[in-house]
């Protein structure tokens, strides 16, 4: 299908008209009511700081891009490591899913200063709250996906002979990569937000600390430009991860497609 | 009789396989549940035999054992003289179990890739098969995009491209449409006058064991046992036309009377 048919367009209309429905009843609402542009600015005027203040939202966000993506990344190499140590053996499955499931429970909000405290305003805090509240899903979703392989398959490679390794590398683990992908989604999801959440506990440069500032000097606009950017830099890394997706496991997409007929 | 053996195949002239008084049971809510009871057979290297049975006589369960998967609770089953099995024989699952993110061509080779057969040795062996198979011209395609008779004769190209002499077959036509099915059964016979392996086949349907084997066992209801063994004396080659001859129609009806006297 091109980018540009029909049913696409169509479909990109539909998203966008409330979008726009609701910037220009706030725009209206702004202009006639006249508020305080420190209390609401109006979306025109969002738009003039954001394009402004290009150069420091540039600087910021390239801070918080880097420690979400890398954040993702320790998360994803520490997640994947764990799904499999899980789905290896019932011993550990019981050993370690129950501690697994109490992290979770840690509420972010006492932890991120602590790891401040411990670690200091560099970017390793921030990593660490970023790779906490994106690994879970990724752990749940490789533990499922290596468990799902179907038995029969199993017993045809040992049929043929196969080591616990080949089966591993040969079925388990690209049968586990939809479940992999399906778990990223939801965890790149938390990346920004966390890394921006880390960053307002204690930090030399980001959205967080911008949006700090922001606050402090009464600049509303400048904050909603920094949520503009957020909102784009989230679904920015959910894209990329879709479009990897396709990439990586066309076989899926293509599976998923003929069963919806 | 033209049974020639491809080069490149691993012909053994010791493929035989024997089961000497095999017990199997399993456990049902704590309750034993008798699978097999005393089966007892030897099938000679190159051999083509078949056990047919009403639903849950054991087929499956015996063909588990004979590729090693699961070891009887009494007696002995053996390949080639041997009771380690696993990875000696090819084993054919009634579901096609087909590795969705790998091309047809992939898929057919995986058998080899498992013994270890080099990368571009076993997909230039598949190649050659593709053409025979009908499948030419679909190496690159994914399972989604192929018919479920492709499928299956995809899967069965693995089996016969899997290192071994012994090939155990699942009902390996079971799910398709009598077209294909007799297609493909032409097909296996063709490919085993060629390949000269021992073939195992498990079915449910009599005729497609009288057309394609040299002996046909006939199972009991569970627990299964060997109630009738039967000598098929049709001339090789044979092709569909048998089907019509005198003899095939004769050892037809005292197979399903055999089998019916189980359902
Ligand atoms: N792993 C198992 N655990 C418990 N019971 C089993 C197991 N495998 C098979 N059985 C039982 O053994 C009996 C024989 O099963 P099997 O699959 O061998 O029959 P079958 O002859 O292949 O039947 P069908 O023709 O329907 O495929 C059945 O009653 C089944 O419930
Ligand atoms: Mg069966």
């Amino acid at each position: 299908m091109s980018v540009f048919s029909v049913p696409r367009l169509r479909a990109f209309v539909l998203a966008v008209l409330p979008v726009l429905a609701f910037l220009i009843v706030w725009e209206a609402y702004v202009r006639i009511a006249g508020t305080d542009p420190t209390v609401l600015p109006s979306p025109s005027r969002i738009l003039l700081t954001t394009f402004d203040s290009l150069g420091v939202l540039l600087v910021n966000t390239r801070q918080t891009l880097i420690e979400a993506g890398v954040g993702m990344g320790i998360a994803l190499v520490a997640g994947c490591a764990l799904g499999a140590l899980i789905a290896a053996s019932p011993m550990l499955r019981r050993m370690l899913y129950p501690p697994l499931v109490v992290s979770q429970t840690i509420p972010m909000i006492a932890l991120a200063p602590l790891l401040v405290i411990w670690f200091g305003f560099g970017i390793l805090p921030k990593l660490l709250v970023v790779a906490l509240v994106t690994f879970f899903p990724i752990v749940v979703s490789v533990a499922d996906g290596l468990a799902s392989t179907e038995p029969e398959m199993i017993r045809l490679l040992q049929s043929m002979g196969a080591s616990r390794w080949q089966i591993f590398w040969k079925v388990r683990a690209p049968g586990s990569l939809p479940y992999l992908f399906s778990g990223v989604k939801i965890s790149i999801t938390y990346a920004v937000i966390g890394a921006i959440f880390a960053e307002y506990v204690g930090a030399f440069q980001g959205l967080g600390i911008l949006m700090q500032n922001a606050k402090n000097s009464y600049r509303a606009d400048l904050m909603f430009s920094a949520i503009l950017v957020t909102a784009v830099l989230s679904v920015g890394m959910f894209l990329a991860v879709v479009g990897l997706e396709k990439l990586l496991i066309p076989w899926h997409a293509r599976s998923t497609q003929r069963e919806e007929g | 009789m033209a049974r020639v053996a491809l080069a490149n195949q691993r012909v053994s002239a010791h493929a035989t396989v024997t089961a000497a008084g095999v017990y199997k049971s399993y456990r049902l809510d704590g309750e034993p549940l008798p699978v097999l009871e005393d089966v007892s057979f030897e099938i000679g290297s190159g051999e083509f035999v078949s056990f047919v049975g009403p639903s849950g006589s054991g087929k499956s369960t015996l063909l588990n054992l004979l590729a090693g998967l699961e070891e009887p609770d009494r007696g002995r089953i053996t390949i080639s003289g041997s009771t380690d099995r696993l990875g000696h024989a090819a084993y054919m699952p009634q579901k096609d179990l087909l590795l969705p993110w790998r091309s047809a061509l992939d898929n057919a080779v995986l058998g080899m890739e498992v013994h270890g057969v080099p990368r571009e040795d076993a997909r230039h062996r598949a190649r050659e098969m593709f053409e025979i198979a009908g499948l030419a011209g679909f190496e690159r395609s994914l399972p989604a995009a192929l018919s479920g008779g492709m499928r299956q004769r995809v899967a069965f190209l693995r089996t016969v491209l899997t290192p071994g002499s012994v090939m155990l077959l699942d009902e390996p036509f079971g799910a398709l449409d009598s077209l294909t099915r007799s297609e493909l059964q032409e097909w296996l016979m063709r490919m085993w006058e060629r390949l000269s392996t021992t073939v195992v086949l498990v079915t449910h349907d009599v005729e497609e064991a009288l057309l394609l084997s040299d002996r046909v066992y006939v199972m009991t209801r569970r627990p299964g046992r060997i109630k009738l063994v039967h000598e098929v004396g049709l001339p090789r080659p044979r092709s569909l036309e048998v089907l019509d001859s005198e003899e095939f129609v004769r050892s037809k009806s005292a197979l399903l009377r055999a089998v019916r006297g189980e359902v």
